[in-house]
């Protein structure tokens, strides 16, 4: 089907704006990235669509040759999901950031994630508002010291991916700016996914928050705080792979592996589990202490229909029953009289 | 004019009048606007002009029997024109103490009052406040009052049929109703039909209704109650076929249509709010015209997945009502800034903030006007009729389309929810509307205009070689990159507001109805058309010479309003609001308009603005506001 797509490289899809996020942003591997895994989708460039609300993240669209919309603050999901149903052909992508998608766009991000819409959405997540200049984001921590929480923040924060499965997202993921390969993997199973895609990409703002994702990126510390989930294998984890995840009751825990336990007792990772009581038990997990941070496909469920095909059916089903709408009659529908 | 007020009660069995005004008014949970909307839809179909008006609370079900429970259903008839649902009312229908005593000041002298005599109990009149029974303190001695036993002789009439008592005793609207069948003379086909209709899957309830219908009839022509019953005959409308229609359903298949004309799906983004719903409900009955609704999870969905429709190629639109309106705000500076059409509906209410919902206002005008950050013009045409809002929809579509803007298209609960007589347009009565998708890349800049309507080139998502962006930042002229320049922001600012004033050119001329020229010209907009087309038709004809300009398009005004202004020696202006359209006109023309303004929730009535008239004319010098200038 793709055979008259042209070959695409990441060049076809760089813009000739000038990038204007600050030297050494997260978001210029996040760019990177997504501009070398958009050729190998098997995707004619116009097809794309790049649409984005307010924040450093979301100037992303002007730098994606793709058609772009920059919208306003927290509603791209909801500009998204016109384009998507009317067109539901296109591939379109979001490019938020933790305020804007889970602070002013909140509800706009939970009914698109509860609806399934078509949609894939790259939720930057630095923990702070960079664009207004650091102030506390719903992902900061609880005692986050910013311009406007000098004496700490008072709010617990959100738990994104919590979030998103708790709307039954079919599709949630988590990957880190810096780890480009895993990335890349994350983006293209994203792509692959049908309906809406939820991937948290964990990113530093070095002005703002910087070293905010350092436990997990820092080469000494992260085999300790980071677990890749991985479909089909044991949530193993530490320097020496020698730790694991284990299933007790209803909640998890941390193992030592030997002594009696082996990679058999462990929890084995199944991304199409159909409970969402268990990816949001995996979400939950980097909030307990002494668990790593899991990243990867927390959860991918294919065969749940999307919105814009249920609307785009049902008008199908109402005109093979009705037959197409004829204006004449719409015009006379209901009692007519005649005046001579 | 005759009407049944004027009548003598010995007068032969049956009269020929010219029209009537009849009000069903009970609890909401009566069923009056049934039987106003049957009654109406079968005055339609025998052929008279009219107008109605519902008017109903914005509680569900407030409790029984209560003042604030009570809900009314008013329609005027004639084999005349008709302009307005009445001032004053020759039939009341009460169904309880409270709406006789929320309703009877309506009621004309002499005028015929059918009341439920059996809610008229102690329990009922203290719900009511009422010290003492109307019924029995002569306080009703100026009207010709009927006390029926509706719940009593509505169950005497279903005995048989096994039901319930609550089941029987929703049928006495029914009882009522075929009353006034009788009382007017008319089939009840259209209704029994109606109940076949609607209660396919219970023919025991429409056995039920239909029952009581019939014995509501045949107790008139049994008891001889009224002594007289009426003939209205059919108006003389224009040649054509004819369908009852309310302003709500007219802007839902406006829609549908214009869709059609420019070969676009159409797309509507919408949030349920009152009185706007029911255009969210009607789409969503038309899958089978291709049109997608999207109920979205708020008013700033509704409008954003509009502007997303709008991007991708559909005609797309957001109806909604005063709040929705105000929570849109952002987003329609955003299709100001990125050139999309959409078509945003004011369906407008009493407010501020959720105010009265159910009732009507036009005090959205300055909102509309002027309610965004910065300076983002927004072309704005308003319906005068509820048949006009399919027009008017066709004509919002085109605007936008062609200029590539955010339209906004006032209309309010009165014209939504009231009904009129429309002729049906043959199809070729109706305008195509072009439509044209770039496609070339040769040459393509996302913001190089058509130098006559300054529009953007619409360039869709799957267009190959086109690709390119838009977005909320300033943009560059021509090329429509992100750019800070203070001079291109002010070139931007200015070619965005000389778009709309582009408008200009197809707005035409205003050619005032009565007088072309003389003592006063009468200014309105909206669903005022209705009571100032009465009240001018009637001061005309008792010798004053005055002119009525009723504006279709509020934004850019017709290019001669100002001349047009000049011929008379005064300008008034009625508006449901403090003076919006007043402020503007005042502001862009240094006309010295005088305002008359009505905040209730309201229509005007048409001897409301004749009084206003006869005072305006009566005092103070004639075109005094020129003398200043």
């Amino acid at each position: 089907m793709n055979a008259t797509v042209p070959v695409l490289t990441k060049k076809d899809f760089q813009t000739d704006q000038e990038v204007r996020w600050c030297p050494g942003c997260g978001d210029y591997a996040i760019l990177s990235a997504v501009q070398a895994v958009f050729p190998d989708l098997g995707i004619p460039r116009e097809k794309f669509v790049v649409v984005s609300g307010i924040g450093c993240s979301s100037r992303f669209p002007y730098y994606m040759n793709t058609f772009g919309f920059h919208s306003i603050h927290g509603r791209a999901p909801a500009v998204a999901t016109g384009i998507k149903v009317a067109h539901p052909e296109l591939e379109v992508w979001v490019a938020t950031g933790d305020g804007d998608s889970l602070s002013i766009g909140g509800n706009h991000t939970i009914h698109m994630l509860r609806r399934n819409v078509g949609i894939k959405v790259l939720m930057f997540n630095n923990r702070i508002y960079g664009l207004t200049k650091g102030q506390y984001s719903p992902t900061s921590e609880f005692g986050k010291k910013t311009k406007s929480t000098p004496f700490g923040s008072a709010a617990r924060p959100f738990n994104p991916l919590a979030l998103a499965i708790g709307a039954e997202t079919t599709f949630v993921a988590r990957s880190i700016d810096v780890m480009q390969q895993h990335l890349k993997e994350t983006l293209k199973k994203a792509a692959a996914h049908k309906g809406a895609a939820y991937i948290e990409i964990l990113q530093n703002c070095n002005i703002f928050n910087d070293g905010a994702w350092q436990y997990l990126t820092e080469k000494d510390s992260r085999s300790e705080h980071l677990v890749q989930l991985e479909h089909g294998k044991p949530l193993i984890f530490g320097k020496n792979r020698d730790k694991g995840i284990r299933l007790n009751g209803l909640d998890l825990e941390v193992v030592q592996l030997g002594n009696g336990v082996s990679e058999h007792d462990l929890l084995i990772h199944d991304e199409q589990y159909r409970n969402p009581a268990y990816a949001f038990l995996l979400a939950k997990m980097e909030e307990m202490p002494g668990f790593p941070t899991p990243v990867g496909v927390f959860r991918s469920w294919n065969d749940f229909p999307r919105y814009e095909d249920i609307m785009a059916n049902q008008i199908k089903d109402v005109v093979t029953k009705r037959g197409a709408g004829d204006i004449d009659k719409l015009l006379r529908s209901g009692d007519t009289w005649e005046v001579r | 004019m005759a009407t049944i007020t004027d009548a003598v009660e010995s007068k032969p069995k049956r009269q020929v009048i010219e029209r009537a005004v009849v009000r069903f008014c009970g609890d909401s949970g009566d069923g009056m606007q049934i039987s106003g909307s049957q009654f109406t839809n079968t005055v339609a179909l025998y052929g008279n002009d009219l107008a109605t008006f519902p008017d109903y609370p914005a509680e569900i079900r407030a409790p029984a029997g209560t003042l604030p429970g009570v809900s009314g259903f008013q329609v005027q008839f004639s084999s005349s024109d008709v302009y307005t649902p009445g001032d004053a009312v020759d039939v009341l229908v009460a169904m309880n103490p409270a709406a006789l005593k929320m309703n009877i000041k309506d009621l004309k002298k002499n005028g015929i009052l059918i009341v439920n005599n059996d809610s008229f109990t102690d329990n009922d009149l203290r719900k009511a406040h009422q010290a003492t029974n109307p019924l029995e303190d002569h306080s009703l001695d100026a009207y010709r009052v009927f006390p029926v036993q509706l719940e009593r002789l509505t169950q005497a009439a279903l005995e048989e049929l096994g039901l319930d008592a609550k089941s029987m005793n929703r049928c006495k609207n029914f009882f009522a109703l075929g009353m006034c069948y009788w009382l007017y003379n008319r089939p009840m086909d259209h209704t029994y039909r109606w109940l076949d209709d609607k209660f396919k899957s219970k023919p025991l309830l429409a056995e039920a209704n239909k029952r009581a219908m019939k014995a509501g009839y045949s107790y008139c022509e049994a008891t001889e109650a009224f002594q007289v019953s009426y003939e209205i005959p059919p108006a003389k409308l224009a040649p054509g076929v004819y369908r009852n229609l309310s302003g709500n359903q007219a802007l839902a298949m406006g829609f549908v249509v214009a869709a059609r004309q420019a070969g676009l799906q159409l797309f509507l983004g919408s949030y349920p709010i009152t009185p706007a719903s029911d255009i969210l409900h009607e789409l969503s009955g038309y899958k089978n015209f291709g049109v997608l609704t999207f109920q979205a999870e708020d008013e700033i969905a509704a409008i954003t997945s509009a502007i997303g429709a709008a991007y991708s190629g559909a005609l797309a639109i957001t109806t909604t009502s005063g709040p929705g309106m105000a929570l849109k705000t952002e987003a329609m500076g955003l299709a100001v800034a990125v050139e999309l059409p959409i078509v945003i509906c004011d369906i407008q209410r009493g407010g501020p903030s959720t105010g009265l919902p159910t009732k009507t206002e036009q005090a959205d005008l300055l909102q509309a006007m002027f309610g965004r950050n910065s300076e983002a013009p927004i072309p704005i045409l308003a319906a005068s009729t509820p048949g006009d809002c399919f027009w008017i929809a066709l004509e919002a579509s085109r605007i936008a389309l062609k200029y590539m803007v955010p339209v906004i298209l006032l209309s309010d609960g009165y014209l939504a929810n009231g009904a009129e007589p429309w002729r049906i347009p043959s199809l070729s009565e109706i305008p195509q509307i072009p439509v044209h998708f770039v496609t070339d890349p040769q040459g393509f800049l996302p913001y190089k205009r058509n130098p006559q309507t300054l529009a953007r080139p619409w360039a869709i998502p799957g267009t190959p070689g086109l690709e390119h962006r838009i977005g909320g930042l300033e943009k560059q002229d021509v090329t429509g990159n992100v750019n800070y320049e203070p001079l291109n922001h002010e070139k931007m600012v200015r070619l965005r507001a000389a778009k709309v004033e582009a408008i200009g050119q197809d707005v035409p001329d205003v050619e005032p109805a009565g007088d072309a020229e003389g003592n006063l010209l009468i200014v309105g907009w909206g669903s005022t058309y209705g009571s100032i087309t009465a009240a001018v038709k009637a001061q005309r004809a008792a010798g004053r010479r005055i002119g009525h300009v009723h504006l279709r398009y509020l934004n850019p005004l017709p290019r001669n309003l100002g001349q047009v202004m000049e011929r008379y020696g005064k300008v008034l202006v009625p508006e449901m609001n403090m003076g919006q359209l007043s402020m503007i006109l005042r502001a862009k023309y240094l006309v010295d308009v005088e305002g008359y303004n009505k905040i209730q929730g309201q229509p005007f009535k048409q001897a409301e603005l004749e009084g206003k008239i006869e005072e305006v004319l009566s005092c103070g010098a004639v075109g005094a506001w020129k003398n200043g200038r």
